[in-house]
């Protein structure tokens, strides 16, 4: 893992702008759309270089959900980008009928996941765009969980075809893969092994639970398995089911609502395949309000102290029972 | 030579109204035998099917995806028998797969399914989706400097549909001049009149401020159909719109004008009725259900 400096630190949005330009270079079917958040997605860039493959829609994300499906069913790899609240917030039927249904090649990306819309509010706080995107046939559902994945996932976007969903955050934060780690959709990362507890993450979140489990190991000998998800769906049932096997214990952690996200991925997974008893940390059941984004994530259960404290009682419960 | 011209176009059109007659035939078996569906839209708009598919588009049903074919895109699926067909009849795929609409394990979705069939380009059924995907085809037909067209169908009551307007506004000032919009103005919905559930009018002013080319026709009238699509090509810098005044349920009596008609499939004595009525010109099926 690289040294946790605040000059490390990058957000995913600009990781997405960086790889929209590399692609809009070597793949002419690019084309990019956003609902007039050109500057806060990042795609700004695209847009000066790219001006005849550039759509701005105006705050329209029903009508850039058609215009994409359009767009991809007359050969063109369109990245539609919004806030994730909007979009597959606001549009989120058009993108089931009109998109998924119809299997169009579209890539929708959502920035601002999770709490890092944070002082503008609830509101602006996707908390429930992994929920909503999971259950949809023919979509995939990446989660990247930073920089470096980011431009690894948009880049592999653009490769596979059929419509999928990438979630991204908003701020600055220490990246913790590798710039020349591999990405495959699909296929999650065992970032730390261990043989105590398997922790299973997606997206910056992850930053806070490589400190909780770096000081777990120092401070309570604890040795976890830490799991970088970035792929909601297709799941990497394999990856995951091969270490609860070794652990027997699990923890999921998610910048999402607690229900419906990477923790109810799992809990499917394992109800059916490898029951073992799972705790799950998330937003509960309420929404966000404004405020610092390190404010927020401490107060709704999320910060790498909450982690820690969620990873012990999952290890001491499980331990207790075997 | 002027008289003559005439004469074959006369003849022409005959032959188109009597496929249209046909098709609305073949609607009502469908619907009869689905058992549900929607009568009233299917065959209000069996002529303007007809012009599209058998005079107006360039397009191969041999070859259903050729490249420089023009693109139909249906937004108000729900008329989709009359789609299905046009499509059979004009060859995309066998008449004998019209009797499976609805039926489990069907290509004949009760909702357009994109490539289920030859010829089905989009998937619809919530209102208010299709103009977008226009739009988008349109842009990539510009952007890949191609000359095909556009042709998009909406209803009159899917107008309500925010989303037809995020897309008129867009289209209105995108100079998207290979886009021809036609409107199923036929004045009913599902609850009752348009002018009574969410009044639409002025319609023509509307779209006009959106920068549309508006053109209205009577929408039963294949010459006046036709020549409206002809008169889009010829429209640049803006796309055009057609408001195709039609009667719903046109050509059965006791499905005209009714909005009840709207989501509702013929049963077994209305089917014979109306089948009575329609009467193709060969008087064939008339008499097949004396």
């Amino acid at each position: 893992m690289p040294n946790a400096n605040e000059k490390d630190k990058k957000s995913q949005r600009d990781g997405f702008g960086e790889a929209l330009l590399e692609l809009g270079e070597t793949n002419p079917d690019v084309v990019v759309l956003t609902a007039d958040l050109s500057e806060s997605t990042r795609v700004q860039s695209f847009e000066k270089m790219y001006p005849q493959r550039f759509v701005q829609v105006g705050v329209a994300e029903q009508n850039m959900a058609g215009i994409a499906s359009g767009l991809a069913l007359s050969g063109k790899i369109p990245f539609m980008a919004s806030f994730g609240i909007f979009s597959p917030g606001n549009n989120w039927l058009q993108v089931r009928t009109s998109i998924c249904y119809s299997n169009a090649n579209v890539k929708i990306i959502g920035t601002h996941a999770g709490l890092s819309a944070s002082s503008d509010g609830a509101t602006h706080q996707a908390l429930e765009d992994i929920a909503i995107t999971r259950v949809l046939p023919n979509l995939t559902v990446i989660v990247p969980a930073d920089y470096h994945e980011t431009k690894k996932a948009v880049k592999a976007a653009s490769e596979h075809i059929g419509p999928i969903y990438i979630r991204l955050s908003r701020d600055s934060i220490t990246p913790i893969t590798e710039e020349k780690s591999d990405f495959n959709i699909g296929k999650a990362q065992i970032l730390q092994e261990g043989d105590d507890i398997t922790v299973i993450f997606c997206g910056p979140i992850g930053a806070g639970v490589m400190t909780a489990v770096n000081e777990l190991k120092k401070d309570n000998d604890i040795s976890c398995e830490v799991i970088n998800c970035s792929t909601i769906k297709p799941l990497d049932e394999k990856t995951i089911l091969g270490s609860v096997k070794k652990t027997g214990k699990v923890v999921t952690v998610e910048e999402h609502q607690v229900s419906g996200g990477l923790g109810g991925a799992v809990s499917e997974l394992l109800s059916e395949k490898l029951p073992v008893k799972i705790v799950r940390v998330g937003v509960k059941d309420t929404f966000g309000e404004s405020g610092k984004y390190d404010e927020l994530l401490d107060k709704y259960g999320l910060s790498s102290e909450h982690i820690g404290k969620a990873i012990v009682t999952a290890y001491k419960e499980t331990a207790h029972e075997q | 030579m002027p008289t003559v011209k005439r004469y074959v176009r006369n003849v022409q059109l005959l032959e188109l109204e009597h496929i249209a007659t046909r098709l609305r035939e073949e609607v009502i078996n469908m619907l009869h035998q689905a058992g549900s569906g929607h009568s009233a839209g299917s065959l209000g708009t069996a002529d303007i099917f007809t012009a599209l598919y058998f005079d107006v588009m360039n397009i191969d049903p041999a070859h259903p995806l050729k490249p420089d074919r023009d693109r139909f895109v249906l937004s108000n699926g729900h008329i989709c028998p009359i789609w299905y067909a046009t499509l059979a009849y004009r060859g995309y795929f066998s008449k004998t797969e019209l009797e499976t609409l609805r039926k489990t394990g069907s290509k004949l979705q009760g909702h357009p399914h994109a490539a289920s069939l030859p010829g089905v380009e989009n998937s619809s059924g919530p209102l208010g989706q299709g103009l977008s995907l226009a739009i988008g085809m349109a842009m990539a037909a510009k952007m890949n400097g191609e000359n095909h067209r556009i042709y998009c169908m909406t209803s009159d009551g899917e107008l309500n549909e925010g989303q037809t307007w995020e897309a008129a506004m867009f289209a209105g000032t995108s100079q998207l001049s290979n886009i021809t919009w036609i409107i199923d103005r036929n004045n009913i919905q599902i609850d009752g009149t348009t002018e009574t559930i969410m009044p639409l009018e002025p319609l023509r002013e509307k779209l006009e401020s959106f920068n549309w080319y508006v053109i209205e026709i009577d929408g039963h009238n294949i010459e006046e159909i036709i020549n409206s699509c002809n008169m889009s090509k010829a429209v640049t810098q803006r796309p055009t719109v057609i408001i195709a005044h039609t009667i719903p349920g046109k050509g059965v009596e006791f499905m005209q004008y009714k909005f009840s008609w709207h989501g509702k499939a013929p049963n077994e004595s209305e089917a014979k009725d109306a089948l009575k009525q329609l009467r193709s010109l060969d008087g064939r099926i008339g008499s097949e259900y004396e």
